[in-house]
């Protein structure tokens, strides 16, 4: 098993700012923060088929961690677990414990739909609800039993603005949010996503469909996002891991392979195999 | 999988093998010049630098437009770097093999303070270093760059010995010398500086081959990677 230890820049400095001499041991690399998330020893069962191997990985509060490999890897299967998304697929079966401020959420005593509160998820596809801009971003708290119309309108632009998209929707919150570009219908995706106030938010590749402005504009958002919140991010992008995580951890069918600050993992990876895929030589 | 990327890859270390080749042929012709107090190679020297000064251009230009349009990650991110950095150092190099050759101008016509003795050594030792790093480099070769680095004190040793006698045993004995010894002293400052930037090439491609910084770090020269 690859167990490792939390690792990150040092706070505040740029991604990669403190990383030296990588090829040796990880002097320097290690700060002594405690994980917001904890996944120890998982391992993760469709039927038979065993799509992650005894992953043990941190996820350091309040920073961007990039989940990079292959297709079929297992990096969306693995964030899916954080917010217990894979439950609900039939015949699937979880290993090993994840924890989340140090408590289990992989079992029953932890309720999935108060655990998705505070794990956010953004999804690769913008899937806004058939309803006006207000009401998406409205869905959750009403559901979660907020009547009062002024908070709620409080709420709302709160987390339009945090979402980056309040000067682009305010005075159309009342239209469908279908008639939203791809990209400003991620961001209201995002903003609905903030609007119950999670501590974590997951994305699994959220650019994989827009153009590259709209790209910049949800890279933008998550290095705004991460003064509050802890953020996974799946993604295929190796310029956009680099560009936007803190943290990179190379996934190959299954296996963590290596884990560690984003700038050193693209500058000086220790492990041939994360070499070989971040510089195309996979193959 | 072979890359198109790769072999661009490799005409910038072949741009940056040419360099060197240039840079060290201006060093030697220069310090044949000075041992010959001979002008017309000194000004041959320096008619050769425009050819230096226009393949660092290039090769700075040809580094750029590989981060541009690759953004290399890893080993290809640090071997462009390293590139870049070379590239300079390479043309500093032309430069002092520039200064070198102004030194033999300065003494032409004038006879032989002495038999030049350390400073055609410290010359050799300084192309020896530049080459040495060169060859590290095109064979990713961290411990000839070591050996490159190592071999700084020796450079130093020599360049003081050149100064002690200059000034010791003629400038004070007769101020009237000082016209003559003052172009070897700063020919062997020159040659001193050059083994610097032989020594700086080689700390950057140790950083290439095992990204372990040694720059201001003389502790992690010693340490090798973990198997």
């Amino acid at each position: 098993m690859l167990s490792v230890t939390l690792e990150n820049p040092a706070a505040g400095a740029p991604s990669g700012a403190v990383i030296l001499n990588a090829g040796g041991t990880a002097e320097g690399d290690a700060v002594g923060v405690e994980p917001k998330i904890s996944a120890r020893g998982v391992n993760f069962y469709y039927g038979s088929k065993r799509a992650l191997r005894d992953i043990s990985l941190d996820f350091a509060p309040r920073m961007v961690t990039a989940i990079i490999g292959p297709s079929g890897c297992g990096k969306s299967t693995f964030i899916r677990l954080i917010n217990r998304m894979n439950e609900l697929v039939p015949g699937t079966r979880l290993e090993g414990e994840i924890l989340l401020d140090g408590l289990d959420i992989t079992g029953p005593a932890c309720d999935a739909a108060e655990l998705r509160k505070r794990v956010g998820m953004v999804f690769q596809k913008p899937n806004p609800f058939p309803k006006t801009i207000f009401e998406n971003v409205a869905y959750g708290l009403e559901v979660g039993g907020l009547r009062d119309r002024l908070a709620l309108e409080e709420r709302v632009e709160l987390s339009l603005r945090k979402a980056a998209l309040w000067d682009e929707v305010k005075d159309r919150l009342r239209e469908s949010a279908l008639g939203l570009s791809g990209g400003q219908q991620q961001r209201l995706c995002i903003a609905r996503c903030l609007a119950v106030e999670p501590e974590v938010i997951l994305f699994d590749e959220p650019c994989a469909s827009l153009d590259p402005i709209s790209t910049a504009k949800i890279e933008e958002l998550i290095l705004e996002l991460k003064r509050q919140y802890t953020i996974a991010i799946v993604t295929h992008n190796m310029q956009q891991a680099a560009r936007v995580s803190d943290r990179t951890a190379f996934f190959l069918m299954g296996e963590l392979i290596e884990v560690g600050p984003t700038g050193r993992i693209f500058k000086a990876p220790r492990d041939k195999r994360t070499e070989d895929y971040i510089t195309g030589r996979f193959g | 999988m072979q890359r198109h990327f790769d072999e661009e890859l490799q005409d910038l270390k072949g741009a940056v093998m040419r360099m060197a080749s240039l840079a060290r042929q201006a060093l030697m012709k220069a310090v044949e010049a000075l041992k010959g107090r001979d002008p017309a190679a000194a000004r041959e020297v320096m008619g050769s630098d425009a050819e230096l000064d226009a393949l660092e251009l290039e090769i700075d230009e040809r580094c750029l437009d590989l981060i541009a349009r690759h953004q290399p990650m890893a080993r290809d991110l640090r071997f462009i770097t390293t590139a870049i950095r070379l590239n300079a150092e390479l043309e500093r190099i032309g430069d002092l093999a520039v200064d070198v050759a102004q030194r033999a101008l300065d003494l032409s016509g004038k006879p032989l303070l002495k038999p030049l003795v350390d400073i055609p050594r410290l010359a050799e030792l300084a192309a020896r270093m530049t080459g040495e790093a060169t060859e590290a480099f095109v064979n990713g070769d961290a411990e000839l760059a070591r050996k490159v680095v190592l071999s700084d004190p020796e450079a130093d040793g020599l360049k003081r010995a050149v100064e002690k006698e200059l000034v010791e045993d003629y400038m004070m004995k007769d101020g009237s010398t000082a016209d003559r010894a003052v172009p070897l002293l700063l020919a062997a400052r020159h040659l001193e500086r050059v083994a610097d930037h032989a020594v700086s090439m080689a700390e950057d491609i140790i950083y290439m081959v095992e990204a372990r910084v040694v720059r201001h770090r003389p502790g992690e020269l010693g340490k090798r990677p973990e198997k």
